[in-house]
């Protein structure tokens, strides 16, 4: 049986490349993916301390992050795709109006 | 070394190299098939978990729907190579090691509070895989408010992708 640490210690890896993803990225639609891989990340944290405490409150979160996560992407590929038809680019450098 | 420890190695290794080719990839479309890999190396984990209805959806909902979606996106708006521009110096000087910082943290104090926890689950107290059915039960009877929110949530996403996706005429 794998420990239940080797589960977070991977889980706290995706997590870390999805915001390395998310900062250092240009393509709006990669920084995109790079949200989705840290809720996936966290999704397997949720799934590993479910099963490690024989608790099932922790599968029933998981599925409510997929909902949203599916919501969330159907909002924001329509603004990534109202931003491309507006700026005429798919790069974050480009939509700066809120920039400080 | 048991054969859960090898798939769990395996799989974690795909995962983590598919995060990485998710961030080196130029082109978004080889970015969203790397995350395709990271997904899949996910359902096989919780396979390994014991949670079937997890890596089901994983696969139904993320691996299909959701990345469908992505790929849809990125082909219609003809998203090519990626322009490279000058990270900021704040990202690149602060950020990173702020990054690695938080991760290595992260890890030490999770293989401080868990790394010995191996011992308690192999005996006669080691947790039984949930059944679908468990999880089913759970679902329409305890969280059957939020079940039922959920499913407005998903109407207004809807709604909201409509009205932003609409061409003004």
């Amino acid at each position: 049986m794998v420990p239940i640490s080797y589960y977070l210690i991977l889980s706290a890896v995706l997590f870390g490349l999805g915001v390395v993803g998310f900062v250092f990225k240009r393509n709006i639609i990669t920084i995109f993916m790079a949200i989705e891989l840290m809720l996936n990340a966290v999704n397997l944290a949720f799934v590993a301390f479910s099963r490690e405490f024989n608790q099932l409150d922790g599968l029933i979160f998981v599925f409510f992050v997929i909902v949203v996560a599916a919501a969330e992407a159907a909002v924001g590929l329509a603004i990534v795709m109202v931003i491309a038809r507006n700026r005429k680019s798919l790069n974050v450098e480009d939509v700066n109006l809120m920039k400080f | 070394m048991s054969i859960a420890m090898l798939v769990f190695i395996a799989c974690g290794v795909m995962a983590v190299v598919g995060a990485i080719a998710l961030i080196l990839a130029r082109e978004p479309v080889h970015s969203a098939l790397a995350l395709v890999l990271v997904m899949i190396s996910l359902a096989i984990l919780y396979l390994l978990l014991g949670a079937a209805f997890i890596a089901a959806i994983q696969i139904l909902v993320y691996a299909g729907a959701i990345m469908v979606l992505f790929v849809f996106v990125i082909m219609l708006l003809n998203a090519g190579e990626e322009v490279r521009t000058n990270v900021s110096r704040l990202a690149k000087w602060v950020g990173l090691p702020l990054g690695v910082f938080f991760l290595a943290e992260m890890t030490y104090s999770l293989f401080r509070e868990y790394g010995n926890r191996v011992a308690a689950t192999t005996g006669a107290a080691a947790p039984v895989p949930a059944s679908t059915q468990d999880l089913s039960i759970k679902l329409f009877t305890e969280f059957v408010l939020p079940f039922e929110l959920t499913s407005i949530l998903i109407l207004i996403a809807v709604l909201g992708a409509l009205v932003l996706a609409k061409r003004e005429s």
